[in-house]
């Protein structure tokens, strides 16, 4: 059994919940172990990083510096948000030694040390680098036949961090569809913002991001978009009906994460994967049947 | 040294301007050198290197009978030459003279007056004592090889081996490719004066092809580089063209008999755009004009099955499956490294979607969509076949980029605009330049520009930011879509085009680093190979007798690679014509006094220059292949190798002098 860290971040606890649910049921179900860092806290996302970065990066190198602490594992870091803060702490730990000593000298305070040593990761690169397509595909029991699926990224885990190889069109997300016997459609979109937090502070701009991504969806008349991150997720899932009534289109879409697409290609039941706390419940369109 | 002899030492210090004078306090060197032993006289002058400076010691020389002079100044790289020359031309063998370095080592790299002062006069006293100890040598003339090597036959190579075979030295030619040409036989025309590429380079090709002096190795490689100035030995490698060099007359019934009856192999100097059969020629104006079979496409040498009608057809009997690579080597006196570039490879800047999206293309890709022999007979072409209504092209792909390489690459915003005007020509598509800076310095390159604003090609300046399919009105729908900050408007645009045109940086080849250890040479941070001196030895290397020309010392266009060609043959050809080149007389002796013949040094010698002498028991040092390294002298157990001019007894007298 191999057996990582896991980082939740306050949205798989959260708003998030469907993701995480679906994280722990596939990845039983893959014989992979997740341990939760005990006594986590904020990554210092989005927000905080613009108004004080050092003290984002050192929010961030705590959670890291405790998981040193547990020898090795990788972490597992579901939320594209966390994904990117954590690994741009470390990396900015590494360039700029003036701030690692700060940030080491307030963690030695706390009784911590950091040495940078742990590794932050992505489900998705895990899914198909530790266990690989052809594992997956072995345990695909009820192939989602029919279902056409927009492959969708977001930016945080293709940019700068190039952990999905290719960092402008990546093709992994097509693979582990097609793994699940769905066919992914050719969506140009699939790297580009959903809005991320400009959908509550500029809203003007971050709903129209949204509505791009959303109406392009709708044009490929795939039956559901899936996604990697829990604020992805929230931007393309919750606004649909408010930018329905405000731009007059039809933007209804199902939205899920790719680890329910996953864990219901490997004969998962809906409750287990989450798909009943939609907003829009993908079995409308056929994904079960 | 007889007791007549007695050392009469003069101590020349220079104040270098105010380089030295500024630091150090001269005069009171001068004062205490006068007190040295065997120091007759001591003197200042402003620039000693200065034909009145030189004269002050020819005179000193020959009115107070000086035998031995001290010059301290500058480092011995820049003027000991100037200095040897001056003692001899008073009399005096070159090898009673030493200098010592007050600049480099003393008055550039501190501002303390006071210790500045002190270390130029220990500095010269260690150069006093060593010098009353030196003798004098004569150097060794070792004759040059009047033959020349050039590698690689791009139209560097091709300008510097015409330029040394004119003058009426043997030149070997070695090119890696089937033919001659490199890559400005892929071009349609050049800037700015958009002459035809192949007008004016294929005359030199066959002038080459068919000159007395120039023996031409097409597909071969230069494996191994032995000896050294004067005297190289060069193996060179003949990959196996499976045809008949010398029997193949060049009328391709073979390629029209091919069982193959469609080409359908990428062609490599088509950049894969076109197609080829397993036999070929690379392009119609090959140099030399042979065929030759492609291994791994080729039935019968892949599979050892096959109707064989090209031999057959072959009326000369010139096809020979069973051609092994062959290796030869050649004697030469000098060496032209003129190697080239490599084209950026844009897929290391993934956002603008080269090998993702058909229609990108790099900038050396557009020039044979452009040339009348390309795939497209020179119109570019969509490849849906039609013609682009809009093309974009972006400059500085890879090039002053942070993450790539940091260097202007020179030669694209010109390539750019020829680019620009040649597509607009062709297919009256409307052309976007995206650029940084437009960088058009050069003879009749600003007013190249000038017209290309004249003709309609619009500018934008901005680094595209992404290239993306992704559209967001019905204009953009099945374009390429260019997102860029256009920085003059000071908004962001997107500008959806048909095609794109990447301006790809120049780099080194990937084999520079292989090449370059080969040779002996150094290369810069970039990897281009580097000069002696960027302005005064442009064309020279650290390695006697080695010179380089073109892009392989950095990316340059056409004019200027024709420029450096020349220099590098007016080189060459001086070591011809000199006929002689002077070895340094730094040879290791033996005192088989004290030999004991236990041979360490013979092992240990990196120039196989000492040999035993079974009958004596004792090594004995090969004064014409000895290179005065030294290493036989530090290991020697019993003390009984010196090295002439570095003599124990000389480090120690000056090492004595600065403790």
């Amino acid at each position: 059994m191999k057996s990582y860290l896991y980082y939740p971040g306050c949205s798989l606890k959260g708003m998030g919940g469907p993701y995480e649910q679906s994280l722990f049921s596939t990845f039983r179900k893959l014989d992979l172990k997740l341990t939760e860092i005990p006594d986590w806290n904020c990554c210092g996302a989005t927000a905080y990083l613009s108004v004080n970065g050092n003290m984002a990066i050192a929010l961030a190198a705590r959670n890291l510096a405790i998981a040193e602490k547990d020898g090795g594992r990788d972490i597992v870091a579901p939320c594209s948000g966390c994904f990117l803060s954590l690994n741009k702490a470390k990396a900015s730990l590494k360039e700029y030694p003036e701030l690692r000593a700060k940030v080491v000298d307030a963690l030695g305070r706390a009784n911590l040390q950091y040495a940078g040593t742990s590794k932050v990761r992505h489900p998705l690169e895990v899914l198909m680098n530790d266990v690989g397509p052809e594992a997956l595909k072995k345990l695909v029991t009820k192939p989602l036949k029919d279902l056409r699926v927009v492959p969708y990224y977001g930016c945080a885990i293709l940019r700068p961090y190039e952990v999905l190889g290719d960092s402008h069109t990546p093709t992994v997300l097509e693979e582990l569809i097609r793994i699940t016997g769905a066919t992914p459609v050719d969506y140009p979109y699939k790297g580009r913002c959903c809005g991320g937090m400009l959908t509550s502070g500029v809203q003007a701009v971050g709903l129209r991001l949204a509505e791009i991504l959303l109406e392009a969806a709708k044009k490929t008349e795939a039956d559901v978009i899936v996604t990697t991150c829990p604020l992805c997720h929230y931007n393309l899932e919750c606004y649909q009906d408010h930018l329905r009534k405000s731009t007059g289109k039809d933007l209804d879409i199902p939205v899920m994460y790719f680890t329910q697409m996953l864990g219901l290609a490997m004969g998962l039941g809906e409750r287990e994967v989450g798909v009943d706390r939609l907003l829009r419940r993908p079995m409308t369109v056929g994904v079960t049947a | 040294m007889s007791e007549s002899e007695k050392p009469r030492i003069g101590v020349y210090v220079c104040d270098c301007g105010l380089n030295i004078l500024g630091v150090v306090d001269v005069p009171a060197v001068i004062q205490y050198a006068s007190t040295l032993d065997n120091v007759v006289v001591s003197r200042e002058y402003k620039y000693m290197c200065s034909d009145p400076g030189q004269d002050i010691i020819k005179k000193d020389i020959k009115d107070l009978k000086l035998n031995r002079v001290i010059v301290a100044s500058c480092t011995p790289s820049l003027h000991e030459r100037t200095f040897r020359t001056t003692v001899s031309t008073a009399g005096l063998n070159q090898f009673l003279f030493h200098m010592v370095n007050i600049r480099e080592a003393v008055s550039w790299v501190t501002t303390d007056k006071k210790k500045a002062t002190e270390k130029a006069k220990t500095l010269i006293k260690a150069g006093v004592m060593r010098v009353t100890l030196q003798e004098a040598l004569e150097p060794k003339t070792e004759p040059v090889i009047p033959e020349v090597l050039v590698i690689g036959g791009g139209i560097a190579g091709i300008h510097a081996s015409l330029s040394v075979a004119s003058a009426g030295a043997k030149l070997h030619l070695v090119e890696r490719e089937p033919s001659i040409g490199g890559n400005m036989a892929r071009f349609d025309k050049t800037f700015p004066t958009l002459d035809c590429a192949s007008c004016i380079l294929t005359p030199k090709m066959t002038t080459l092809r068919v000159h007395p002096n120039i023996k031409l190795y097409s597909y071969s490689e230069v494996v191994g580089v032995e000896g050294y100035v004067g005297n190289f030995e060069v193996t060179i490698e003949k990959k196996p063209r499976y045809v008949n060099e010398d029997l193949c007359i060049g009328c391709l019934k073979c390629v029209e008999a091919c069982v193959y009856k469609d080409a359908r192999f990428p062609n490599a100097f088509d950049l894969g755009l076109a197609k080829r059969k397993p036999i070929y020629i690379p392009f119609p104006q090959a140099v030399p004009m042979r065929v030759l079979i492609d291994p791994n496409d080729c039935l019968k040498i892949k599979l050892g099955k096959c109707k064989m009608t090209c031999v057959e057809s072959c009326e000369k009997d010139a096809i020979d499956f069973d051609m092994k690579p062959e290796r030869l080597t050649v004697k030469v006196g000098s060496i032209i490294v003129t190697t080239g570039f490599k084209p950026f490879d844009p897929r290391r800047k993934p956002q603008y979607g080269y090998g993702v999206y058909p229609n990108v293309y790099t900038a050396l890709e557009a020039e044979r969509l452009l040339s009348p022999t390309g795939p497209t007979e020179g119109t570019p072409l969509l490849q849906d076949g039609t013609m682009p209504k809009s093309v974009g092209i972006i400059h500085c792909i890879g090039s002053r980029d942070e993450n790539t390489n940091v260097y202007c690459s020179k030669v694209c915003c010109m390539y750019s605009l020829k680019l620009a005007h040649l597509v607009k020509e062709r297919t009256g598509a409307e052309v976007y330049n995206f650029y940084i800076d437009m960088r058009t310095a050069g003879k009749g390159y600003e007013e190249f520009y000038k017209k290309l604003l004249e003709e309609g090609v619009k500018f934008v300046r901005g680094r595209v930011a992404e290239l993306t399919t992704a559209p967001l009105s019905n204009a953009e729908r099945g374009k390429l879509i260019l997102r860029v900050e256009d920085t003059l408007a000071g908004y962001v645009r997107r500008i959806p085009v048909d095609m794109v045109i990447l301006s790809v940086g120049l780099e080194p080849q990937n084999d520079a680093q292989e090449l370059r250890r080969m040779l002996n040479l150094s290369c810069g941070k970039d990897g281009f190979l580097i000069e002696l001196h960027p302005k005064l030895a442009p064309v020279s290397t650290a390695t006697d007798g080695i010179y380089i020309a073109g892009a392989c010392q950095g990316p340059k266009d056409i004019p200027d690679t024709v420029a450096q060609a020349g220099a590098a043959a007016a080189e060459a050809l001086a070591l011809v014509h000199k006929g002689m080149v002077e070895i340094e007389p730094y040879a290791a002796v033996t005192n088989e006094d004290l030999c004991s013949g236990c041979q360490i040094c013979v092992g240990l010698c990196p120039y196989y220059a000492i040999e035993y002498d079974a009958e004596k028991k004792v090594s004995r040092v090969k004064d014409v292949m000895c290179k005065g390294c030294g290493v036989c002298v530090a290991a020697c157990p019993s003390g009984a190798m010196d090295q002439k001019h570095f003599r124990d007894a000389f480090v120690t007298a000056e090492v004595a002098g600065v403790i």
